[in-house]
């Protein structure tokens, strides 16, 4: 593929049509990787945070982090040729929150209706 | 506005949209692996589920705080991240054309890959040692389970390295060679992705 047609090609992990992923793209994402764990392990570590808000604290932590993963490391932007990838990672979000929140709910709402048990059942 | 002229005045506009005729071979690759990608996160994400449900449930074994040595996840942490960034370099270098470098970077993201790994499977032969295994408590499960897989990932991801670089050295940096070596950063990050929800749901949550 030569010509204009390169130009319009932007996919995750495609460098060299996209003049925004050079040396210093992928510097400037490890150097916001690196302090946002760096963050992160401070944040679980002290109290500098609200204590029962920490879990959200990481939580955020985390996504941010996956947010510059998915822009420095893998590209995901803005160009026209990035629509089709953006759709399947949001149906991929969806599924996995799916799964994830959906485990969570259930499994809580049936320990909050088990019935109380004593604890010695002979099997 | 028409399609032509739209094409003519904002062709970006039109490209990837269904207008500019088909997609390069590089696109069409990229994109399958992506969905590949994220199907392997939604595996991922069943496991992650698993985890949150049993994290409780130690059975009177050890808890999570008992068994992570947060220094070595830590180390851990950093030497994935260290890699991906050389990876991503070595993906940079291979599109420049420039194998020398490419070897460079991709031998440190092989190192940096392997003290992970080596650091990881020094602490499940400790968890093992201290009766920590998978088969004491459904958190254990989880966890070994969960941290297993990614580790499995990861190894597969070394094997997958060593072929790349063989098949740059053997044929150089022809444009299918290319497009593997662009699957295989993709996996690459998309491991480091995967740790992030380790790190933060098991070891960070874990550890408190």
């Amino acid at each position: 593929m030569e010509g204009p047609d390169r130009l319009y090609d932007r996919t995750p992990g495609v460098e060299d049509q996209e003049p925004t992923a050079n040396f210093l793209s992928y510097t400037t994402g490890f150097g916001l990787a690196v302090l946002l764990t760096i963050a992160s392990f401070i944040v679980s570590q002290t109290d500098l945070l609200w204590p029962p808000g920490i879990p959200a604290g990481l939580v955020v932590l985390a996504f941010a982090q996956i947010g510059v993963h998915l822009v420095f490391f893998l590209h995901i932007g803005t160009g026209p040729d990035n629509t089709n990838n953006i759709v399947a990672l949001a149906f991929g979000l969806f599924i996995v929150l799916l799964v994830i929140g959906g485990s969570c709910l259930i499994i809580a709402n049936l320990n909050a209706n088990m019935m109380p048990m004593p604890m010695n059942i002979p099997r | 506005m028409t399609a032509t002229t739209l094409e003519k005045v904002r062709p970006e506009l039109v490209r990837g949209r269904g207008g500019g005729g088909p997609a390069s071979t590089r696109t069409v690759v990229a994109y399958g692996f992506w969905i590949f990608i994220l199907s392997d996160i939604t595996m991922f994400s069943a496991l992650f589920a698993a985890y949150a449900v049993l994290s409780d449930r130690t059975a009177g074994g050890p808890t999570a705080s008992e068994v992570i040595n947060l220094r070595h996840v830590f180390i851990e942490t950093m030497c994935l991240l260290a890699s991906s960034y050389t990876c991503g370099l070595g993906a940079l270098s291979a599109e420049r054309r420039q194998p020398d470098r490419y070897l460079v970077y991709s031998v440190l993201t092989f190192v940096l890959g392997a003290a992970f790994l080596l650091i990881e499977i020094a602490d499940f032969a400790d968890m093992a040692r201290m009766g920590a295994g998978p088969s004491r408590s459904a958190f254990l499960s989880a966890f070994w389970a969960l941290v297993g897989m990614h580790g499995a990932h990861v190894t597969s991801g070394l094997l997958w390295l060593v072929y790349m670089v063989a098949q740059v050295l053997a044929k150089g940096l022809l444009p299918h060679v290319l497009r593997r070596q662009l699957c295989f950063s993709l996996f690459w990050h998309a491991l480091d992705i995967i740790w992030v929800g380790v790190l933060t749901v098991v070891y960070l949550m874990g550890a408190r």
